[in-house]
């Protein structure tokens, strides 16, 4: 089910914009506006739908316009024009104070510099979702409470964020967006400006996070790793424009331009491809040669790199199976030498 | 100018009774408060400024002794110097109190617009680079000579620096901070009385405090247009040709003026200081 529908969405940055909007629509490159009008144009005809439950990441550059997409989602911009509907809600017609009261119950956001309150502690932090809504301090300590204790914080309760290191606060960020119980979390370059191994635990405590409450995120970075580990759908923007949609497989294996197979040249393809991805149908498949004592039976998801030493030492031929044990196609070293080098 | 004379002279009659509403109103509020701080021993006066002193500082021993003594030896100069020091004071309390009420809001309104930050940067200037004699003047017309217009002079001049750091102050505020605030859905005044105005308060604070020396500065001159106080120790020191009397009572100002410093720049301090990430 499809829970945020963005159509057609443009923003453009300056003193006039609806008088550059038609220069825009008729096609105009972001440098063109730039050089003739002073104007910036921040998203180009912008359209996506985001399903219920997944996690949609928005990938691009600094300055292709992520940071500003997802700012439309909760209305902290407003689009030159265009329309996003959340939950089948118009979220542009909402006046100042439903706005409010979606944005306090429907989404929270996560931030790249963390955006905690420095003058409060952490329970306080946490708790500001809830103190907005006006819960009694006794309830809302408790929820809060709870969170902290869930991304593994309790005992800094009563600290300030600026005694914590930066993994922490943005565990703090997160649980003080989770405190709410949001269906929606916006998380923008979330994990950005943390070292590399704290960033791939916060990653992994998302997506454990996420295995149990089942959130609609929205999840903005500029690294494709992180998109192709937590994406369910990758978005990649270029100057304000969305050139590919696609899961991670589909983004791998067939580019849509130039920026995208710049993108995706140096990533590690064995860590992504499925087994499903990458196999020979039964039906395309000659299967003569087969010795079935040295035939190994894998899951359709599994990524090939698991399943490469059993290829390549055991010179064993993989059988994908679904999920009710149905043999789907074949891998051997020919599928997976195709698959590592294709370009 | 005639005009502006002839002018001003049917704007008093006219509306003169206002006038004396409010003048009577500041009187009353400077006496009670001279009264009751002249009233009280001065040991007690003392011990109250050291009390508040290491609150504000956050128990600073060092500040609150050095703040101590300093008060002390403003009546050890002179024990004259003592009733007249707190006759200075409560006219600034009085001022720098007008101050807070009007320029802390007027900060926050330039913060939020610009085009109000555009209509009130002009007469901010004019407020700081008019010479004082020139309100001086209107102000006893207005209020008779004394302590009254004395404080209108030193609102005028004290509080430029009070609303800029305020609108400054509240700009400052990180934008990640603020959209954090607002992805919640906190209400304008939400994010005022829980975000901005408690993150600015630093920069408020150092406001409070530029507003409480230009005061300080402003009601020594005012001691021309008779408002009593320590100034009017220097001016008689200045009209004897007796340095040493000016001497005397200039340092009784400085002495003042490190106290009231020291009590408004700690307490700003204090709160900067859990603010700002510490470095290891």
């Amino acid at each position: 089910m499809t829970k945020i529908e963005i159509k057609n969405i443009y923003k453009i940055f300056g003193s006039h914009p609806e008088k550059i909007l038609p220069m825009v629509k008729d096609g105009a490159t972001k440098e063109e506006v730039r050089d003739e009008t002073d104007h910036t144009v921040g998203l180009d005809n912008v359209s996506l739908s985001i399903k219920e439950g997944e996690i949609f990441v928005c990938m691009g550059l600094s300055g292709s316009g992520k940071s500003t997409l997802i700012r439309h989602i909760n209305r902290l911009i407003d689009p030159t024009s265009g329309e996003v509907t959340v939950d089948g809600v118009d979220v542009l017609k909402l006046d100042h104070k439903e706005l409010l009261e979606f944005r306090k119950k429907s989404m929270s956001m996560v931030f790249q510099r963390f955006g905690l309150f420095p003058h409060k502690t952490i329970i306080e932090n946490v708790a500001f979702g809830l103190e907005v809504q006006k819960v009694p301090a006794v309830e809302r300590n408790e929820t809060a409470r709870k969170q902290i204790e869930a991304v593994g914080l309790q005992g800094f309760e009563d600290q300030y964020p600026a005694q914590l290191s930066g993994g922490m606060q943005q565990r703090v960020g997160l649980a003080r967006a989770l405190a709410t119980n949001p269906q929606i979390l916006l998380m923008d370059e979330a994990f950005s400006a943390l070292d590399p191994l704290i960033r791939s635990d916060m990653q992994n405590q998302l997506i454990e996070l996420q295995s149990k409450l089942k959130k609609t995120i929205v999840f903005i970075t500029h690294d494709l790793d992180e998109s192709l580990r937590l994406g369910d759908h990758i978005g990649i923007l270029n100057g304000g424009r969305l050139v590919q949609v696609g899961r991670p497989e589909d983004i791998i294996m067939n580019p849509a331009d130039d920026y995208v197979k710049a993108f995706v040249k140096d990533v590690n393809r064995s860590k992504v491809l499925r087994a499903k991805t990458v196999m020979t149908k039964v039906d395309q498949f000659d299967n003569t040669n087969i010795n079935p004592s040295n035939t190994y039976n894998v899951e359709e998801n599994v990524v090939i790199e698991d399943i490469i030493p059993k290829v390549l030492k055991e010179r064993s031929t993989i059988s994908v199976v679904d999920k009710h044990g149905n043999t789907m196609g074949y891998i051997t070293a020919n599928e997976l030498s195709d698959a590592l080098t294709k370009h | 100018m005639k005009w502006v004379n002839d002018g001003f002279k049917v704007f008093n009659e006219e509306y003169g009774i206002y006038f004396e509403i409010v003048n009577n109103f500041l009187l009353g509020s400077i006496l009670s408060i001279k009264k009751f701080l002249v009233f009280l021993p001065w040991p007690l006066v003392i011990a109250l400024v050291v009390v508040i002193v290491f609150f504000t500082s956050g128990r600073k021993l060092g500040t609150t002794v050095f703040v101590g003594i300093c008060t002390f030896f403003i009546g050890f100069l002179h024990p004259k110097f003592w009733d007249k020091a707190i006759e200075t004071t409560s006219i600034m309390l009085i001022g720098i109190f007008i101050c807070v009420i009007f320029g802390i809001p007027l900060g926050i309104l330039m913060s939020r617009s610009e085009k109000v930050r555009n209509a009130i940067l002009p007469v901010l200037d004019l407020m700081q680079t008019i010479p004082s004699f020139c309100y001086l003047i209107p102000g006893i017309m207005l209020f008779g000579l004394g302590a009254v217009p004395a404080i209108i002079a030193t609102v005028i001049y004290a509080i430029p620096p009070l609303v800029r750091l305020t609108d400054l102050g509240i700009r400052l505020v990180d934008v990640e901070v603020i959209e954090a605030a607002e992805s919640f859905g906190a209400s304008r005044s939400q994010k005022l009385l829980k975000i901005q105005l408690p993150l600015a308060l630093p920069n408020i604070m150092q406001g409070i405090n530029q507003s409480t020396m230009m005061a300080l500065a402003m009601v020594v001159i005012a001691s021309m247009i008779g408002t009593r106080g320590l100034g009017d120790e220097v001016l008689l020191g200045l009209q004897q040709l007796n340095v040493g009397k000016a001497t005397e009572a200039g340092l009784a100002i400085v002495l003042l003026a490190i106290v009231l410093d020291r009590i408004t720049q700690a307490y700003g301090q204090k709160i900067q200081d859990r603010n700002k990430p510490r470095t290891k």
